[in-house]
């Protein structure tokens, strides 16, 4: 099929078509990464600006290294460095970016909609890297990517999520899309931080991991932000550890062959126990993260006209 | 200088009066209401009369908008009082109220002088201060509410910062109500609202944005209905937008209560479910609820609960909503639609005309105490010809007001204001009359 698309800014505005597109490409680009001279020219003389107003180090690194291997020329560009500090507007910014002809801006924003409101104001190809607790769709891809290779499939699979789901544009972006693809989607987390109406995205949640995790093909742990106990929605990290930290007593309800996953950074014994983190039989934490560089580099490929 | 009006529905119901006749202006007031006004008129001194035909159109009490954010003194690049009152006319409007929260606050007699000046350099609509309660509307220290009537305030409140300290709260209204000035309450409990950007439901957890829940309003709602009760006085609730609200409100009329209340037209216009584009022009506060509040504000309205309906007017710069849609500033210009977003209640059978014109007029008039909203002899000639048919298309540019900052720009709209009196002056006459 024609992959169309001008932005990619959420995974709940692709069809199961446009993602099976931008699965086998990434699959595709698997390869290049493995070899020696792991450069192929296809985006030669294409700019691709990284804008981000938040702080990254991983997805940033990993659409840098997906441009370079695509022979893009790429460019970093970081809220402390740029003229946001200055009091310039998200639209200025954009229009001077615009006027200098990159062909790709990936942002990322603790502003959830912002790539949307960049998306309507230039021409280029937009792709989210994060919008605050909106989307994070690379990620999404990269998960389901991960979990395909793993699996085989995604149709059919009982995936967990489990952590703060309120914050968490990762857990968004994944519920779009696993559901999408047909697997079922459970929760789990504290009360306060399973947002309002959840359930009505078709998903059921649960307050106790062990709810969750059972019988699950997949787990995915995501990452408790230390600065949310300011807010009151946990009372203490010790407390958190006690009942949501992923361990090698509680996965045994999970799949005799569930895979673990993360998307990082992770807080060893506060969501998920080292022992697990780090034993190959379970975690695909670092497959996601090699995945990621393959996602980054089809959508890159396919917003610039890759397969017309 | 004498004005026949002749051939129009007058509806007035401050005198249960819904039939076509006649009205006579002259000197500024209204003289007479009647049959045939125009025989009579025409034997007598014919010549000294402006004889203005209106066959089809609806001829009200002049509309009066209680709840408006007019930006001056300090914020003139939003609004001045001089284009809030301009677009007041156009939408209908002969009298407003303006909240206090500009740059200074309208805290202190000097600034409620000065709008007062302003409003009659202007010379558009009658424009009534609102003073704060608190000094600065810091929530702290009571305002000089005795020197701030005395300049022409007509109520109190302290707008979008809601007084938290229920305390003060409660010395405001025993103080204000001791004054005979009405004390309006903006309803948020600022500590569940905190961070909030939309409505706390389905569409905020889809859309990443941080919540506001209907209990922030609710729960302040409920204090202050218990605060009027226990002090026996009278508070007026502004724009209100969640059925928990409507239902404490209705609970505390039957009760007895003095409460009165107010919602605006997005409130039963617009739901959150259109926030999904992050359309910055739909981002006010309160937020724009669920489908079910907007059907519980209409049954609120039709069964009286709500008395009034405002615009709440929060004109803004293009750069203040050409932002992330966090960093936006909350509001909707809403003084030249809300005639006619309110006249789509009356096709869907929510609200009768005269029941419409009545939340418009007399209503805010009596809540705030002032002699308007009527078409009685005597009367200040504030009159407002609607043409309930007229279809128009929404179109900001030709908004009078600064703030260009409307979601219904494009809409298709049927009925509006085309003749605006003030003090026997026309203040508007719409391009479609032909006068």
């Amino acid at each position: 099929m024609k992959f169309d698309r001008k932005d990619i800014l959420g995974i709940k505005d692709l069809s199961v078509d446009e993602i099976n597109v931008i699965l086998e490409t990434a699959e595709s680009f698997l390869e290049i990464s493995t070899r020696e001279i792991k450069k192929v020219p296809t985006l030669r003389g294409k700019t691709i600006i990284n804008l981000f107003f938040e702080a990254s180090t991983r997805t940033r690194t990993s659409f840098e290294i997906a441009g370079k291997r695509l022979s893009a020329d790429t460019i970093n560009i970081s809220a402390s460095t740029s003229s946001v500090v200055k009091g310039e507007t998200l639209i200025d910014t954009a229009r001077n970016l615009e006027a200098m002809n990159p062909d790709v801006i990936v942002i990322r924003h603790s502003a959830a909609g912002a790539p949307h409101l960049l998306a309507t104001l230039v021409k280029q190809a937009i792709i989210n890297a994060g919008d605050g607790a909106h989307e994070h769709p690379t990620q999404a891809l990269l998960d389901m990517m991960t979990i395909k290779e793993k699996k085989g499939k995604l149709a059919g699979l009982k995936v967990a999520i489990v952590g703060d789901i309120a914050h968490s544009r990762v857990a968004r972006s994944n519920i779009y899309g696993l559901a999408k693809m047909g697997a079922e989607v459970v929760l789990a987390g504290p009360a306060t931080m399973l947002p309002r109406d959840i359930e009505q995205m078709g998903v059921k949640s649960y307050t106790k991991l062990e709810d969750a995790i059972c019988d699950a093909d997949v787990v995915m742990m995501l990452r408790i932000q230390l600065e949310r106990q300011k807010q009151n929605i946990f009372p203490s990290l010790r407390e958190y550890s006690q009942h949501y930290c992923l361990n090698t007593r509680n996965i045994k309800l999970a799949r005799p062959d569930a895979i673990v996953m993360h998307p990082g950074p992770i807080n060893r014994g506060v969501e998920i126990s080292p022992d697990i983190a780090d034993d190959p039989a379970y975690s695909v934490i670092l497959d996601q993260v090699n995945k990621g560089v393959a996602v980054r580099m089809a959508l890159l490929y396919l917003l610039t006209g890759g397969n017309e | 200088m004498k004005i026949l009006l002749t051939g129009a529905r007058i509806i007035d119901p401050s005198q249960k009066i819904d039939a076509v006749m006649d009205i006579m202006i002259a000197d500024g007031k209204i003289c007479q209401t009647g049959l045939d006004l125009l025989k009579s008129a025409k034997s007598k001194d014919a010549a000294k009369i402006k004889i203005m035909e209106l066959g089809g159109m609806v001829l009200t009490p002049g509309l009066i908008d209680m709840h408006t954010h007019l930006r001056e003194p300090g914020q003139e690049y939003k609004e001045t009082i001089s284009s809030g009152a301009q677009a007041a006319v156009a939408g209908g409007f002969t009298s407003i109220a303006c909240m206090p929260n500009t740059d200074p606050i309208n805290d202190n007699r000097s600034i409620t002088e000065f709008m007062k000046r302003k409003a009659v350099e202007a010379s558009l609509a009658n424009v009534y201060p609102i003073g704060a309660i608190s000094k600065d509307s810091a929530g702290h220290h009571l305002t000089e509410f005795w020197d701030l009537k005395e300049a022409g305030a007509v109520a109190l409140s302290d707008d979008g910062k809601p007084v938290m300290d229920a305390a003060l709260m409660r010395h405001a209204l025993e103080y204000a109500y001791s004054l005979g000035l009405p004390v309006i309450s903006h309803c948020e409990d600022t500590n569940l609202s905190a961070g909030g950007q939309m409505n706390e439901g389905y569409y905020s957890t889809i859309l990443g944005l941080r919540g506001i829940p209907s209990i922030s309003e609710e729960a302040m709602v409920a204090r202050d209905i218990l605060l009027a009760e226990f002090t026996k006085t009278h508070v007026h609730i502004a724009h209100v937008s969640t059925k928990g609200s409507v239902r404490l409100i209705r609970e505390a009329k039957k009760r007895g209560l003095k409460i009165t209340a107010e919602t605006a037209p997005h409130y039963f216009t617009l739901t959150d479910e259109t926030l999904q584009t992050y359309n910055t022009r739909l981002k006010v506060n309160p937020p724009l609820r669920s489908a079910a509040d907007v059907t519980a504000i209409k049954e609120g309205l039709a069964d009286g609960t709500l008395d009034a309906i405002v615009t709440d007017h929060a004109p803004h710069a293009r750069t203040d909503k050409e932002l992330e849609f966090e960093y936006a500033s909350n509001g909707i210009s809403g003084l030249e639609t809300s005639l006619s977003l309110s006249l789509r209640l009356v096709r869907e059978g929510v609200l009768s005309l005269p029941e419409l014109i009545a939340k418009m007029s007399i209503n805010p008039a009596q809540i705030l105490r002032l002699p308007k909203g009527t078409l009685e002899a005597g009367a200040d000639a504030d009159i407002t010809v609607i043409d309930p048919q007229l279809p128009w298309i929404v179109d900001v540019k030709t908004f009078y007001s600064k703030g260009k900052n409307s979601p219904f720009h494009g809409w298709e709209m049927q009925g509006k204001a085309v003749l605006t009196i003030v003090g026997g002056e026309i203040k508007y006459a719409g391009p479609s009359l032909n006068i």
